[in-house]
């Protein structure tokens, strides 16, 4: 019971991680991907941040009666992934609208039929 | 007690967390996935500020939770808000899923302890960091000193970073114009009170800007609250008043001028025969050099990501709805 | 100081009595509006309750004068989310469940299904309900 509470943390993190690539791979909506995606970074976050916690520790903002603190290179590093991880999604739902308004639909299988049916019918005219 | 009680926080927290991803995963509707991963920010801004980690949970809750719902709502209203329900399901994906899972599984056998002090990451570099930012750069933000100061070279690639993303969806969408005169919705409770809570929101923002030296906060935290305020504005008030009071046009340029105001202050230093971005050479004594170093590069950083949110809003909001011939 | 001790545990344990009752609400209650008005005890009752107590528990810093500007916007801004909530069903025609006549649907202004779109189209609707 010690052992699991001890790395309680590192478990829900790889549940989460398995759930988000679940939602990317077997969805085939785009939008849901995408949303699959942004499930599986923040569970990697979660990772960074609970390496990044001491027990009895506290905010990495110095105060006089604080002795231990936490540890703030995780914090920087999972800064700079979120913000990235924005401009990430808003590129993915831009190329995503383009997508839909290309093919009229976002749905992965539909859009792969479309383009089959497109090859074939240029092999034919050929 | 304390300490279990951080412990109890942070087990129910991510039991809701799993709770709220399975709960996604059921659903076919996707403005109730959306809303559901709103939800899943939130939780997680409180989990990492269980964790003592109040920068990150700042940003995520501003980010993660406020302008990524935003911004899938936009999505679906120029696309579909449903999902196709034959095609859900997959056996191969749940193998795959289950083999990498049980791969991680064994792998975490050999993490650390959690909380445990003598981690191998916090040995190195994170307690000299903590010594030399009273020492050297005597703000009490660690966070800020660290992403602004000694790995300010990251943060410019971040920043740089933002304002490809929005390069690229100008690229995509275009920013749009409101062709004809489209007159809010008639609203007069919301009509009132966003008033001044727009201007308690600009006033927070800029709050968060120039605070984050001394408690949470730092330019992109502050720069999606500005933003957010004219979000607020134009989803209540409609886009074309939105777009009287901030231009479309001048958006791309602050962006530009946001990472130019970070290039130029490490240029400075190269101009002192230091290296780039050493902020000791900005003034004559190195602390405040450091302090000068960090308002300029955190105003970089905070202009840059607020026109380039607003950016990526104005693209979303101001695409017309195309139906496919 | 003991009684402000009382008074504040009062008040957080008021405040999460309160939110659970907003959560069963919001499970057990057949309609929208009856869940929205559930909730909405939960954002602005409860939620102000456990600020109070949290105000009495930390005494006279700047942290309690943050919190209590939190309150303030909480007040303001929290039933307007609600009304918002409200106004945006009423609009898309989610009309609630009632035995008798519904009083949204005589003699009242709608607007379209089309409220993402801004443009807006009032029509008068006037729809007469047997009362049975």
């Amino acid at each position: 019971m010690h052992e699991l509470l001890e790395h309680y943390n590192y478990w829900i993190v790889v549940i989460l991680m398995m759930m988000g690539l679940y939602i990317v791979i077997a969805s085939s909506n785009l939008v849901k991907k995408l949303i699959g995606l942004s499930v599986f970074q923040v569970s990697v976050f979660i990772l960074y941040i609970t390496f990044g916690k001491v027990t009895e520790g506290s905010p990495p903002i110095i105060t006089d009666n604080t002795d231990v603190y936490s540890n703030p290179l995780p914090h920087v590093l999972i800064l700079t992934a979120i913000v990235v991880g924005v401009a990430t999604t808003s590129v993915g739902l831009a190329l995503i609208v383009r997508i839909q308004e290309a093919y009229g639909s976002i749905d992965e299988d539909e859009i792969h039929d479309m383009d089959d049916k497109d090859d074939f019918h240029i092999e034919k005219q050929v | 007690m304390i300490e279990n009680l951080q412990l109890l926080i942070d087990v129910s927290l991510l039991a809701f967390l799993v709770l709220i991803v399975f709960a996604s995963i059921k659903m076919t509707d996707l403005f109730v996935v959306t809303m559901l991963f709103g939800i899943f920010s939130f939780v997680s801004a409180l989990l990492f500020l269980d964790l003592d980690a109040v920068d990150v949970a700042f940003t995520e809750a501003a980010v993660g939770a406020g302008f990524t719902t935003v911004l899938m709502l936009s999505a679906l209203r120029l696309t579909q808000p449903y999902e196709n329900v034959k095609h859900r399901h997959s056996v191969l994906a749940l193998f795959i899923v289950i083999l990498t899972g049980a791969a991680l599984f064994y792998g975490i056998a050999d993490f650390p302890d959690m909380g445990d002090p003598n981690a191998p990451v916090h040995q190195h570099v994170a307690p000299e960091y903590i010594q030399l930012t009273q020492q050297k750069i005597d703000i009490p933000n660690v966070v800020t000193a660290v992403l602004a100061s000694f790995r300010g070279y990251d943060t410019f690639g971040e920043t740089v970073v933002i304002f490809s993303a929005g390069v690229a969806v100008l690229l995509l969408l275009g920013m749009g114009q409101v062709k004809c005169k489209q007159e809010p919705e008639e609203n007069l409770v919301l009509w009132v009170v966003v008033k001044p809570m727009i201007a308690l929101i600009l006033i927070f923002g800029l709050y968060v800007q120039f605070h984050g030296d001394f408690g949470a906060g730092g330019g992109f935290q502050a720069g999606v609250i500005f933003a957010s305020g004219f979000i607020l504005y134009s989803l209540v008030f409609g886009e074309m008043y939105a777009r009287r009071v901030v231009p479309a046009a001048i958006l791309p340029r602050l962006a530009a001028l946001g990472v130019l105001i970070y290039g130029v202050t490490g240029l400075m230093s190269l101009l002192s025969n230091k290296p780039f971005l050493d902020y000791n050479a900005l003034s004559s004594d190195p602390v405040s050099g450091q302090h000068l170093g960090i308002l300029l590069v955190e105003a970089g950083v905070g202009l840059a990501v607020f026109s380039t949110i607003l950016l990526i809003y104005y693209s979303f909001s101001g695409r017309e709805v195309k139906h496919h011939a | 100081m003991m009684i402000i001790d009382w008074i504040s545990d009062i008040c957080l344990l008021l405040g999460g009595i309160l939110t659970l009752t907003g959560a069963v609400g919001l499970l057990r209650l057949p309609d929208f509006f009856t869940r929205l008005h559930a909730a909405s005890v939960t954002e602005t009752l409860a939620a102000m309750l456990l600020i109070i107590g949290i105000i009495l528990d930390t005494g006279f810093t700047l942290d309690s004068a943050k919190l209590m500007l939190l309150i303030l916007i909480m007040i303001i801004a929290n039933p307007t989310i609600t009304h918002a909530l409200c106004r945006a069903a009423a609009n898309g025609g989610n009309t609630p469940e009632m035995e008798t006549g519904n009083p949204l649907q005589s003699s009242s202004q709608t607007v379209s299904q089309s409220s993402q779109d801004k443009q807006v189209q009032t029509e008068t609707e006037i729809s007469g309900k047997e009362p049975k």
